[in-house]
């Protein structure tokens, strides 16, 4: 079983039987990585190039777990060591790659749309792993891994994403995801960074947290940028945690079995007060394991798995 | 040296005309209109004649917002290329931007152009000077030499004058010379680090979303200064409703303001970029479907003055690049005709008023001689095939800039004569 697509580009584009399709087989892949031995010849053979023009360490950390441990060859490119600091365009540097017959190309990038750019114009498969404000599909795609493993379901539940919307490629992926799946999905932050007509996207808008959060079956808390102060969009870290951020106390708003998730990193006592953070509501590392998993998943499904004439 | 188009649908609303007649044209100018005029055709020197049968013989169309991009960036275009591209696109009259490398902030960039221009000789060019040396806003350009030379208007175009003191000074020391100041309206701080307008698709694809009041907050000072000075102020490529509803008052309480659109305002939204095509990247941005609306409600009432391209050659290394990296402009001499004629055929404008739009109302704002079939006028005359139909494919243009969001589209009428001073130069297939 392979996906019709030749790229991962963004959530708005999955269908959901193409997300139970991911989910189901990242299912599937989880044991791996726990056994001794955590490699399987999946891929042997394939190559897969993750290029990462902005800079990441939990993203590409993982999909380079993920390619290893089904046995194809990972190749990392980050900015600072590639042609593109020398001036060398996007695209020439995509073509010179493609010109060395990898399968895959996993981009990282701070400018919105490049992984459709790159797509349009390279043959092999391209994953987005993140693309400035735009969406980071394969962060919403091991979010709902991780809130149907521990719930046993995500439609109808009411889920909150709390901070700074505008600027969060993770809440656009989650609210394509988490509403395309039948969740009740809630959004909260300071006007300001609350897009205009973000209500047509299919989601509750709320500019305080309390509303968003009560009743709550998952709370997803953003990482809030300091750089975001220039732009007048908030007037201080103190001012935001007191009204947005998350602590033992507004919590109780929510459902007794609330679960907490952040995409990282997070900045313990702003959004986020330590005992949440670090608490028995906290499924945060459980997102980083099924990264692994929704990863290899996605590699295995775009590459058509193993090619059995070799075999 | 006679010319006789015979049979044509002529229209010039400069003299209420739209009727079947011929023109004969003798010497470079209009001799005579009417449909007795063989005669006088035939005597002396033969004319040569055209029949224009089915065709509409309007004035040469006239552009007042291209960008030519000569002297300094020859890749995206040069006065030869955007001349060539005018022609094809039905235009006699062009009036090109000052944001050349250098600046044209002084005589002899002024003279460089027309110079340039006379030797193509294809179309009228008439220079644009900038409103500020440098175009950087802050002391006066030397207006009475660049008007000494041949320059129509003052604009810092593609720039906003964010300083009222000096567009202040500008209307009222361009005023002097009888030259309107062109503004580009936009408050830069509210469009800082945005690259389409705010709305779904910003939401949608996290790219910058900049709020139209950036556009309606200029606009608004540009009418109280305008109307304080009781100067003339030319708004360019207008994008939003609320800069119809601004300019449409102040109109109304007779303050000297003019206002000019481009055929992707009122032909496209923000719903264009959502595949994150970078030929749909433009400044001022494609905004929603209610402004596309304020905007034909404004071409319908008189609001909106005239339709200019906002032409912005540029080349494939300009445009491939990530979105938020992409120059701004659309290539837009040789679709503007084929896309203006679409507000024919929604019943936004009359074909008499559209041509009104492209020709003699553009020419009076910036006090050009062209727009007009009057006898004794020069004649610039524009041949147009109503229902000849047609694919846009930049890969024909001549403009060297190919970056159009149009490719493929299929459009009807096109200009397939372009007459100059009463010779041919330019013709659809020759």
């Amino acid at each position: 079983m392979a996906l019709k697509r030749k790229d991962i580009l963004d959530m708005k584009d999955l269908s959901v039987e193409e997300i139970n399709l991911i989910l189901d087989t990242a299912d599937s892949f989880i044991e791996v990585s726990t056994r001794e031995i955590k490699k399987v010849p999946t891929l042997r053979g394939k190559t897969i190039i993750n290029l990462f023009v902005e800079a990441s360490t939990r993203t590409r950390t993982s999909f380079e777990i993920a390619g290893k441990r089904l046995s194809a060859d990972t190749i990392n490119i980050s900015g600072s060591s590639s042609s593109i600091i020398k001036g060398e365009t996007l695209i020439d540097t995509a073509r010179n790659l493609e010109a060395m017959n990898p399968d895959v190309i996993v981009l990282r990038h701070s400018a919105a749309g490049t992984p459709h750019m790159l797509a349009r114009l390279v043959k092999p498969s391209v994953i987005n792993a993140g693309d400035g404000a735009h969406e980071h599909p394969t962060q919403a795609l091991l979010d709902l891994m991780t809130i149907k493993s521990k719930k046993g379901r995500i439609a109808g539940l009411k889920i909150a994403i709390v901070g700074d919307i505008a600027h969060s490629r993770v809440a656009r992926s989650n609210i394509y995801g988490m509403t395309r799946m039948g969740a009740e999905v809630h959004v909260a932050g300071p006007a300001t960074m609350l897009p205009r007509e973000l209500a047509k996207m299919g989601v509750a808008v709320h500019q305080q947290l309390a509303p968003a959060i009560k009743d709550a079956d998952i709370i997803m808390m953003l990482r809030i940028q300091l750089e975001r102060q220039e732009k007048n969009l908030f007037p201080s870290l103190r001012e935001y945690a007191s009204y947005f951020g998350l602590n033992a106390k507004n919590i109780k708003l929510a459902r007794e079995d609330v679960l907490v998730m952040h995409p990282g990193p997070t900045n313990r006592g702003v959004e986020i007060s330590p005992e949440i953070a670090d608490g028995p509501r906290s499924i945060i590392l459980d997102q980083v394991t099924n990264g692994v998993a929704v990863r290899m998943a996605l590699l295995y499904l775009l590459t058509g798995g193993p090619d059995e004439t070799l075999t | 040296m006679k010319l006789l188009l015979k049979g044509g649908r002529v229209i010039d609303p400069t003299q209420q005309i739209d009727e079947i007649t011929d023109i004969l044209i003798v010497d470079g100018r209009i001799a005579a209109l009417g449909r007795e005029l063989d005669k006088q055709a035939e005597s002396g020197t033969a004319a040569r004649v055209i029949d224009a049968t089915s065709k509409i013989v309007v004035p040469g169309l006239v552009d007042i917002h291209v960008h030519l991009r000569e002297p300094g960036f020859e890749y995206k275009e040069t006065i030869a290329s955007g001349s060539e591209a005018a022609a094809a696109g039905g235009f006699t009259s062009i009036a090109c931007m000052p944001n050349s490398k250098p600046i044209n902030d002084n005589r002899s960039v002024t003279e460089y152009i027309l110079r340039k221009a006379a030797l193509c000789g294809l179309v009228r060019v008439y220079p644009i000077a900038a409103v500020s040396k440098g175009s950087d806003g802050s002391v006066l350009a030397e207006y009475g030499d660049l008007w000494e030379a041949g320059a129509v208007a003052f604009s810092d175009d593609g720039k906003a004058v964010t300083n009222s003191a000096l567009m202040l000074g500008a209307m009222e020391y361009a005023a002097s010379y009888g030259l309107p100041v062109i503004s580009h309206c936009e408050d830069t701080n509210l469009s800082a680090g945005t690259v389409i307008n705010e709305g779904l698709a910003s939401a949608e694809t996290g790219l910058g979303g900049g709020p139209s009041i950036a556009e309606d907050i200029m606009v608004a000072r540009d009418i109280l200064i305008a109307e304080y000075t009781g100067q003339a102020v030319h708004i360019a490529h207008v994008s939003t409703a609320g800069s119809v509803r601004l300019i449409r008052e102040a109109k109304s309480r007779g303050v000297r303001v003019t206002a000019e659109t481009a055929p992707h305002y009122f032909t496209l939204t923000d719903d264009a970029v959502r595949g994150f095509d970078s030929n749909a990247r433009v400044n001022p941005p494609l905004r929603s479907p209610g402004d596309v609306t304020a905007i034909k409600e404004g071409l319908r009432d008189g609001t909106i003055d005239a339709i200019a391209t906002d032409h912005a050659p540029h080349g494939i290394t300009d445009k491939e690049v990530e979105f938020e990296a992409a120059a701004s402009g659309i290539s837009g001499l040789e679709t503007s005709l084929g896309l203006s004629l679409r507000l024919v055929d929604d019943g936004t404008l009359t074909l008499s008023q559209l041509i009104d739009c492209m020709t003699g109302k553009p020419s009076r704002i910036l006090n050009l001689p062209g727009g007009t079939l009057k006898v004794g006028a020069a004649a610039d005359l524009t041949v147009i095939d109503l229902n000849l139909p047609w694919t846009v494919d930049p890969a024909n243009f001549r403009s060297k800039g190919r970056n159009t969001p149009f490719r493929g589209w299929d459009l009807r009428g096109k200009a397939i004569m372009t007459i100059l001073g009463g010779e041919i130069k330019w013709a659809e297939n020759s």
